[in-house]
């Protein structure tokens, strides 16, 4: 990025631009100057970067709606950022837009133990959620494993998972109602405070759909009964069909546990190293999978589940002893991502997912890719729902391993979808999955999700160059390819 | 994508009868061309609820049926439209899986897609989900006769926009839906009722306070002085709580639920207005306790006989919700609350994304889209 310091000053609108905006928010809530915005460059997914026109942190709904009626006034594009975890460069910047910060937003508004709903910022963090209604027993059911700091409306945008949602549903499953506001401005509640509501089902539109269609500025979402119990089966296999085989065999048993992950040997390791949780360092994986509810049909399912794995010819069976144990054994698998960056300088998390059945032929396709390309792989894996997260590691400061990153994920992709599943199971498309929206769409589901986007933002000023690809229009206007392409 | 041939368009203007969707893309093309819009219908169960009148030609995709998939081990299950929810729920229920949403399937009438379209689901919603939040993926037709897939068999997706879960509720106004696949759930092990003698006010209490303990509640519901509290689960699980629970248990029970899934329970009987009200599960009462059924934990509730519409539509609003006139009454004005105007035109934008020239069930969901 060749850029003078202050970007907003180098052209008459520009100039316009950083008037307008600096009338209606605090000197403290605009960044102009580079050096002070390159925080805000790139998301989760750092391979993608670039810099905004200015980084405004509004920490009003009212604010937030006049920088968006400015940037429609000036037809300047706007890109929502919550937390900045995200994996698939959705909440990178646009160099001719404004990068609109949700992180000051961030307070319960308040919490209905009696209707067990939140109604909260989008600029709250996921498990603050969960910390607030503890004192009434209940909580806030999706677990992003970066829950500690990303946001509601982060959730929201992505329809995020964790590793409880095979029973409890994702983001979409948990929120009852939201107030958003339309790329002029115009604020609107969708959803409701009962189970459904009048016309079409906006919230479900909106939900996932990446900041392309409007602003989050609130939302209200679901909680629930903390179970009583909580408990953990870890089982070891010497082989990946044989951890496949016992997944599938677990919900042909009619369990449906609270989570169910895999992990291979190389994400073992890496966790076993890091988190010290007591894995076997020598299995070919491991299946973590965790009952909850009532004391009684814990301990009946875990029952179940401990000789099922057993007679599926696990190499070791553990059951955590109490919610230390517990804790203890998820450690591992949370903190696989950091133990994995350990052991290389980068790595490059996919998302596809797939039908559970074709686990363990992806995985051999994996290893054979990854032989192919000279790249290692680390798989945790949402094995319950099929989501399956290969980290491919390599080092970014080599522009050979880099370009080989990008195939190796890419062939990944297509294989899920290849398989019958899709790009994305939670992380979105954002930049990232862009260009291979077209393995999984025809040209004309493109279109038709391409008309969506128009029908809520007709100027395209939301998010360019993110979620969908815009192609109608493109030839239409001259100015747009630009906008809507980042290379 | 499965497909049958054979089919035999006859008269242009006919649009009975279709059993393909490759047919029924020839007979939404004809109706296109001759700007003759559409009444989309599977078994014709639910013709005369839910929406508005609808007084276009016929278009019957009840012959396009089948399931094309069915895998327990993956939880999902993928059938032609027309195929009825009696014939899902029997395969199902061999595999000892079920439909978690609990939708009526109205003498063997309903349809899956109608189903999907008209988001109906049964008791067990609070805690099951919805038909909206099992739907993995859809096959459409949209009003430009293009065959379009969305989402697909896989528990999570986030490609592109939610088109499957926008269907839910949009009584066929953005589609014809051809196919379909849904998550389904395994059959609880053990189902007891018990029964509580009690107010509505007192029930509504009680629902609320039941449902924020981590017990295996799955179905609340209140009429004429009585508590109804289902719990399906483990059977360990399922008997401790009903001793814990206390109330008296209730033989016969899966009777009951059918009756009120099926809404054939007396309170349905007869030709008088029947409202719906789709309300936070916890707000007081707002209607006379004599006409009214509690179902959803408190989160949907019947009301029979004429009400005043707008002090109706003010009550629902107030308890953070909404009314719809579900059956009876006039058909021809809205059966809906009016929406401001920033939604109607985002509604009617999105309508004319999927149907530019209103071939689909034109009014049936509002006089407007
Ligand atoms: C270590 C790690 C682990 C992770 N684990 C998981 C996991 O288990 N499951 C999972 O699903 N994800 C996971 N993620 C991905 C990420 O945390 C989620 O996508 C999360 O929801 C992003 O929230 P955020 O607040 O950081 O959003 P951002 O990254 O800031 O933004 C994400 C997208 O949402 C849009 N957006 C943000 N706020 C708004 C708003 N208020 N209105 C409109 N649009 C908005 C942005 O434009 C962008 O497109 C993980 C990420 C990391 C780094």
């Amino acid at each position: 990025m060749n850029r003078a310091d202050t970007a907003l000053a180098d052209s008459p609108a520009g100039r316009e631009l950083s008037r307008r905006l600096r009338a209606c928010l605090g000197a403290d809530c605009i960044i102009e100057e580079v050096e002070s915005q390159r925080p805000f460059e790139c998301d989760g997914l750092t391979l993608y970067r670039d810099l905004p026109r200015a980084v405004v942190l509004p920490e009003t709904a009212s604010q937030v709606q006049q920088v968006l009626q400015i940037c429609d006034a000036l037809d300047v594009p706007v890109v929502a950022r919550g937390a900045g975890t995200g994996l698939c460069a959705g909440a990178m910047p646009h160099p001719e837009g404004v990068l609109l910060v949700m992180t000051k937003l961030d307070k319960i508004v308040e919490i209905d133990p009696l209707a067990r709903t939140a109604r909260v910022q989008p600029g709250v963090s996921n498990l603050s959620i969960s910390e607030a209604a503890a004192r009434y027993g209940l909580y806030y059911a999706p677990d992003p494993s970066s829950q500690i700091a990303c946001s509601i409306g982060g959730n929201v945008s992505e329809n995020s998972g964790g590793v409880h949602c095979l029973k409890y549903g994702l983001t979409v499953h948990n929120i009852l109602s939201m107030k958003v506001m339309t790329v002029a401005g115009e604020e609107l509640t969708l959803g409701s405070l009962g189970l459904d509501s009048p016309g079409y089902d906006l919230m479900a539109l909106f939900t996932g759909s990446e900041g392309l269609l409007g602003v989050v500025t609130e939302v209200t979402v679901r909680l629930l009964p903390s179970p009583e119990v909580a408990r953990v089966v870890m089982a070891a296999f010497d082989s990946i069909t044989a951890a496949g085989d016992a997944v599938g065999a677990v919900i042909g048993a009619g369990i449906i546990p609270a989570g169910l992950e895999m992990m291979d040997r190389l994400a073992v390791q890496a966790a076993e190293d890091f988190a010290h949780a007591g894995y076997p360092r020598d299995a070919a994986a491991i299946l973590l999978c965790e009952m909850d509810g009532t004391r009684e049909e814990v301990a009946q399912h875990v029952d179940t589940v401990a000789t099922l794995f057993q007679a599926l010819g696990a190499t070791a069976v553990t059951i955590s002893r109490d919610e230390a144990h517990r804790a203890l054994l998820w450690q591992g698998r949370k903190s696989a991502f950091p133990a994995v960056g350990r052991i290389a300088p980068d790595y490059y998390c996919m998302d596809g997912t797939i039908p559970r059945g074709q686990v363990t032929f992806v995985l051999n396709e994996i290893y054979r890719l990854s032989r192919q390309y000279g790249l290692p792989v680390a798989n945790v894996f949402h094995a319950g729902d099929g989501n399956l997260h290969p980290l491919i590691l390599f080092d970014a400061s080599d522009p050979v391993q880099v370009r080989k990153v990008h195939e190796f994920g890419g062939d990944i992709l297509d294989l899920s979808v290849r398989v019958g599943g899709c790009l994305t199971g939670e992380h979105g498309i954002g930049v990232e999955k862009l260009g291979r929206m077209t393995s999984q769409f025809s040209a004309l589901e493109l279109a038709q999700l391409e008309d969506i986007k128009h029908a809520f933002d007709p100027s395209l000023n939301l998010n360019p160059g993110k979620g969908i690809p815009i192609l109608k229009r493109c030839q239409e206007y001259r100015a747009l390819p630009d906008r809507h392409r980042h290379d | 994508m499965p497909c049958q041939t054979g089919t035999d368009m006859t008269e242009p203007t006919d649009t009975t009868g279709v059993d393909t969707s490759e047919a029924i893309v020839a007979a939404l093309a004809q109706a296109r061309a001759r700007k003759t819009p559409v009444y989309i219908s599977g078994g014709g169960s639910k013709r005369l609820m839910l929406g508005r009148l609808c007084e276009a030609a016929e278009l019957d995709v009840s012959a396009h049926r089948g399931i094309v998939d069915y895998q327990p081990q993956e939880l999902v299950i993928t059938a032609r439209s027309g195929t009825p929810i009696a014939e899902i729920e029997a395969t199902l229920a061999a595999g000892n899986q079920m439909l978690s949403f609990e939708p009526p399937s109205f003498g063997g009438r309903a349809t899956l897609g109608g189903t999907l379209a008209c988001n109906l689901c049964g008791p067990g919603r609070p805690w099951g989900g919805s038909i909206r939040d099992m739907v993995l993926g859809v096959e459409l037709i949209n009003g430009k006769c293009e065959r379009l897939r969305f989402g697909g068999k896989v528990m999570k997706n986030v490609a592109g926009y939610d088109v499957s879960r926008l269907q839910a509720g949009a009584l066929g106004t953005l589609g014809v839906l051809t196919e379909i696949s849904l998550k389904i759930a395994p059959r609880a092990e053990r189902v007891l009722t018990l029964a509580y003698t009690m107010s509505a006010d007192q029930a509504l209490q009680t629902m609320n306070r039941r449902a924020a303990e981590a017990k295996p509640l799955s179905a609340a519901f209140w009429l004429d002085g009585q508590l109804y509290l289902r719990l399906s689960g483990a059977a360990s699980a399922v008997t401790s709580t009903a001793a814990q629970w206390g109330g008296e248990r209730l033989e016969g029970d899966a009777a009951l639920w059918r009756d009120l899934r099926e809404m054939t329970l007396p309170f349905f009987a007869g030709s008088a207005p029947l409202w719906r009200l789709s309300l936070q599960s916890s707000a007081p009462l707002c209607t006379d306790a004599q006409s009214t059924l509690i179902d959803w934990g408190g989160a949907q509730r019947w009301v029979s006989g004429d009400q005043p519409r707008d002090s109706l539509d003010r009550a629902a609003a107030d308890a953070g919700g909404h009314a719809t006139l579900f059956r009876g009454g006039d058909r021809h004005s809205e059966v809906r609350p009016p929406l401001d105007s920033v939604q109607r035109r985002l509604q009617q934008h999105l309508k004319h994304a999927f149907d530019p020239d209103g071939i689909l069930n034109p009014g049936r969901l509002y006089s407007w889209l």
